[in-house]
């Protein structure tokens, strides 16, 4: 289908563009939807993740999930932060310790979420993080849910100008 | 008496702790444990936990040689962390308490960190600046008198070990590489290149790590491949400055401004030979009486959750038996 393969980005070149793409398709969510988020160490996952959770109404801080694998925010709707790093050699039986954060009354960011392959549901979207050079970010969103695919458009083709 | 359950990261552990004498101290990556029990690498599930949280208790139970009933407190984490994982201790501390009577107390991994300055050797007294520097969390604390604490200042992204070990992993050495970072670091020479010290302004105490780190992978992938390959060390060196100035200067400058004369450390940063080494200096240099606990007290062990459970209330009844775990952490 090509709606579902359709693969839009966009190169940002500073860091607050990267914020206010993130504050934009935050907007666009809704709770149960679940956010892959891919790319490289450095690249600017949590930042991304952090303006999202801004978007949301959550105040407080947003650090990097790294060892804990999981934080919860309280924003105007649950916000969970997995990042799944850490996780080398994921078996089925640990799918069960992630099951508690993936809801129909939240929305959840899973940072490196190829740990964890087949047992995590299936994504509203997936945004990819890659460097270009110090500053400047590649974002690309694919495997778009239905109902979201018009808004992210926008997003991408006004974060271009 | 009390015993402590900890299992909210990779390790599960269990402490007994009488007054502030350390009876035992089981934590499940210990080299004897492992070799006696196969070996097994912990991950953060909640099955490795429960595979191991009875052998854990047993076995720190009888280091110390008591049976439950002599138990009169017992203490668990409840925060931060994965829910399945603490769960695991939860459950157990409430089963061992529903079973002996004994009564219930509630820490946070946190506050277990910052109480490992309360055991001999070298007890601290409060008021002190604690700098906890882990994994997982990197933040100031100044804890009062009475032993309650504020946060003076904390990181706005990645904790300083998490910076060590990515950096690492970066350079090539198998993660989590914080402790084979320091030692490829000693061979090298911290002024080679320059990484920038996050937050480098006065007055400033949090801490930012993740531009050192983004600024490590641009030097790595713009630097011709023999010269990283050669100057490994030189490069490991730089990185691992920049880190550890960050800590140093923040927490010295913080003690100065809150005139505390006593600064203690907490979390797994603090084996780091160079934080050690530097925060030495500078506290000498300015008069700071500086502690820092044994290695097997800063890293994840349930001793330092019983001692944080020495000077916190127990859990009313019934409400001990409806205690749950949280994912995120309480304001410290």
């Amino acid at each position: 289908m090509a709606d579902c393969s359709s693969r839009l980005s966009a190169v940002l070149s500073r860091e607050s563009e990267t914020e206010a793409l993130a504050a934009g398709l935050a907007r666009l969510l809704e709770p149960g939807d679940v956010v892959f988020i891919s790319g490289p160490l450095g690249a600017g996952k949590t930042v991304f993740i952090r303006s999202a959770a801004r978007a949301l109404g959550m105040r407080g801080l947003v650090t990097s999930p790294s060892f804990t694998i999981a934080q919860t925010y309280a924003g105007r709707r649950t916000i969970h932060h997995l990042d799944l790093y850490r996780l080398i050699s994921f078996r089925d039986s640990d799918a069960l310790d992630l099951e508690p954060y993936f809801g129909d009354d939240a929305i959840t960011f899973v940072e490196w979420p190829e740990r964890a392959d087949d047992f995590l549901p299936k994504p509203a979207l997936v945004v990819k993080l890659e460097h270009v050079d110090e500053n400047s970010r590649r974002l690309s969103f694919s495997q778009i849910r239905e109902g979201l695919e018009k808004g992210v458009e926008e997003l991408v083709a006004g974060a271009r100008h | 008496m009390i015993l402590a359950i900890e299992t909210s990261c990779d390790d599960t552990c269990a402490a007994v702790l009488d007054g502030d004498r350390l009876l035992a101290s089981v934590v499940s990556s210990q080299t004897l444990f492992h070799a006696r029990y196969g070996g097994v690498v912990p991950e953060v599930a909640s099955r490795h936990h429960l595979e191991l949280i009875n052998t854990v208790m047993d076995e720190a139970l009888a280091d110390a040689g008591v049976d439950l009933g002599r138990i009169g407190r017992v203490a668990v984490t409840t925060r931060p962390g994965l829910i399945g994982a603490l769960l695991v201790g939860v459950a157990t501390a409430k089963t061992v308490a529903f079973a002996t009577g004994a009564r219930l107390v509630a820490v946070s991994h946190l506050e277990g960190h910052v109480a490992a300055n309360y055991l001999p050797p070298g007890a601290a007294e409060p008021p002190f600046l604690c700098l906890i520097a882990s994994g997982g969390h990197t933040s100031l604390v100044y804890v009062e008198k009475d032993r309650s604490f504020r946060t003076v200042s904390q990181t706005l992204d990645d904790a300083a070990g998490e910076a060590l070990d990515k950096g690492a992993r970066l350079l090539g050495l198998d993660y989590p590489g914080g402790a084979a970072l320091d030692a490829l670091a000693a061979s090298g020479d911290p002024g080679f290149a320059s990484f920038p010290v996050g937050l480098d302004r006065p007055g400033n105490f949090n801490f930012s790590f993740s531009g050192v780190k983004t600024a490590l992978y641009y030097y790595l992938r713009d630097a011709a491949p023999a010269l990283a390959r050669e100057r490994r060390a030189d490069i490991a060196a730089s990185y691992q400055s920049a880190v550890i100035s960050a800590l140093v200067k923040k927490t010295v400058a913080a003690a100065e401004s809150l005139s505390c004369g006593l600064v203690c450390l907490a979390g797994g940063v603090s084996a780091n030979s160079l934080l050690r080494r530097r925060l030495r200096q500078q506290s000498e240099a300015r008069g700071i009486d500086l502690r820092i606990p044994p290695p097997g007290l800063c890293t994840d062990n349930a001793a330092m959750i019983a001692s944080a459970a020495r000077f916190l209330p127990d859990l009313p009844y019934p409400e001990r038996l409806s205690l749950g775990a949280q994912a995120t952490g309480l304001p410290v």
